[in-house]
């Protein structure tokens, strides 16, 4: 076993894991962080995205013993601490960018990384930027939309590209 | 999927890292990114007793300016490569060929000198390494040596490294004179592995091209450089013609594999076609 400490959305937890342990079990099963998902399990499909130290990075490609010292941020530590949610959360939910929801987690913490590289993607900007993504309900289109939104939020201009289909 | 039990070290040093393989046991592996070791250990394809984790190793991170030539730490990641200045302004055919590894959060984690060491014959920057006449500096416990590009890719997933050695740097010679850069790449829509692709470095000079330099991807178990093709264009009027021509023999002296994404005769046509759309951009036509 080996003690790791990590900062996982604003809290540090210490713990000792065997040296095999992946970040995603680690931080589902010892710290209770759920919102994080587990997709394929083979590096594919990015629902298990979080950030380390700031990047976004595949969860279940990095060991446990790999984040030990870093500053961890999951889905569920995005939103204010009044549950105000993230930009791009609330873009999600308002564009309808998910249909089942599985992949959500991932592509938001992806999404919010593209954002901080470039601020104003165009439509095949995002389609590349979230290309370690997979999701297998909405086409993307939603995602794509929603992702302009945010872009719009976070940079403070009006823009707003229109919405189709469901709605919430 | 869980990985095998095995023991985690975590050295700070190059000194360290290379005592430590030494001190791992029968079958130890270093671990760099880990972007291709541990979906393998996860498969259980790989069952390590010790992993050297050289994630810790500052020294190996990073770009440096050494005249003539630019040293890439074997831990700068492809995120850092892609944003590199020293990389953009001499190197660019390496940036061009990282940005389409994988996915952007393979990339924050993956590494130059990884991808290298894994030696893939799908990845990508064999080729480009090939093609550069990049140099592989590998410390081990007799101390340092360099290996060319050339004689450093042995077999699938078969490097010149020896037991105990650890690659630690790696020399990109800087393009002098009038030089254009592509990587072309052939691949299936949210798998970034090459099919096939052809990294192109070509240098003009009054309306011909002077020299051109053609690494390719995935067409034999390891890189290869497209000679024949090479040759043609040494001395050739800088025209779509003579390109076109000579890419037709960019397939000579390869010996790609047949698999699911494509059977070994198309990637033998691939590799003309993806060959002459690399010159002409990089011949600036």
């Amino acid at each position: 076993m080996t003690r790791v400490s990590m900062q996982v959305d604003g809290v540090t937890y210490t713990d000792e894991v065997e040296p095999r342990t992946l970040l995603v079990h680690h931080l589902r099963e010892a710290l209770g962080k759920v919102g994080t998902v587990v997709g394929c399990d083979t590096s594919n499909c990015g629902a298990c995205t979080v950030h380390l130290d700031g990047q976004a990075v595949k969860s279940c490609t990095v060991l446990a013993v790999q984040a030990d010292g870093a500053e961890v941020t999951t889905i569920e530590g995005i939103a204010a601490p009044d549950g105000t949610l993230h930009p791009v959360q609330k873009a999600f939910h308002e564009m309808h960018g998910l249909q089942c929801g599985y992949c959500t987690p991932g592509m938001i913490m992806a999404s919010i990384d593209l954002l901080k590289e470039n601020p104003d993607p165009s439509d095949t900007e995002v389609r590349e930027g979230i290309e370690g993504n997979l999701c297998r309900c909405t086409g993307y289109q939603n995602i794509v939309r929603a992702v302009q939104q945010a872009a719009g939020e976070l940079s403070g201009s009006a823009a707003t590209p229109e919405t189709t289909g469901a709605q919430a | 999927m869980i990985p095998a039990p095995f023991e985690y070290v975590r050295p700070t040093t190059v000194e360290e890292a290379v005592q430590a393989v030494a001190e791992g046991g029968e079958d130890v592996k270093i671990m760099a990114g880990g972007q291709s070791l541990i979906p393998v250990m996860r498969l259980r394809l790989a069952a390590p007793e010790t992993i050297v984790d050289l994630g810790r190793v500052a020294e190996m991170r990073g770009v440096r300016d050494e005249g003539d030539a630019l040293v890439i730490g074997a831990m700068t990641t492809h995120a850092e490569v892609i944003t590199d200045p020293l990389i953009a302004q001499h190197a660019k055919l390496v940036a061009e060929a990282t940005e389409t590894v994988a996915d952007r959060q393979t990339r924050r984690r993956g590494t130059f000198g990884g991808a290298l060491a894994h030696a893939d014959p799908a990845g990508d920057l064999p080729a480009v390494a090939l093609a550069l006449d990049a140099e592989l500096v590998v410390a081990g416990p007799g101390g340092r040596r360099t290996v060319p590009a050339s004689e450093f890719f042995v077999d699938y997933l078969t490097t010149a490294l020896e037991e105990g050695e650890v690659l630690v740097e790696i020399r990109v010679p800087k393009l002098a004179g009038d030089w254009g850069v592509r990587y072309e790449k052939f691949n299936r829509v949210a798998q970034a592995w090459s099919i096939v692709a052809v990294a192109a470095a070509v240098r003009r000079e009054n309306g011909h091209i002077a020299e051109a330099r053609i690494g390719l991807t995935n067409m034999g178990p390891t890189p290869l450089r497209a000679s024949a093709t090479e040759a043609a264009l040494s001395g050739a009027a800088a025209a779509p013609d003579a390109v076109a021509s000579a890419a037709r023999s960019a397939a000579e002296g390869t010996s790609p594999s047949s698999d699911l994404n494509a059977q070994a005769d198309y990637r033998e046509h691939l590799v003309q076609v993806l060959t002459r759309r690399a010159v002409t951009a990089a011949a600036g036509l």
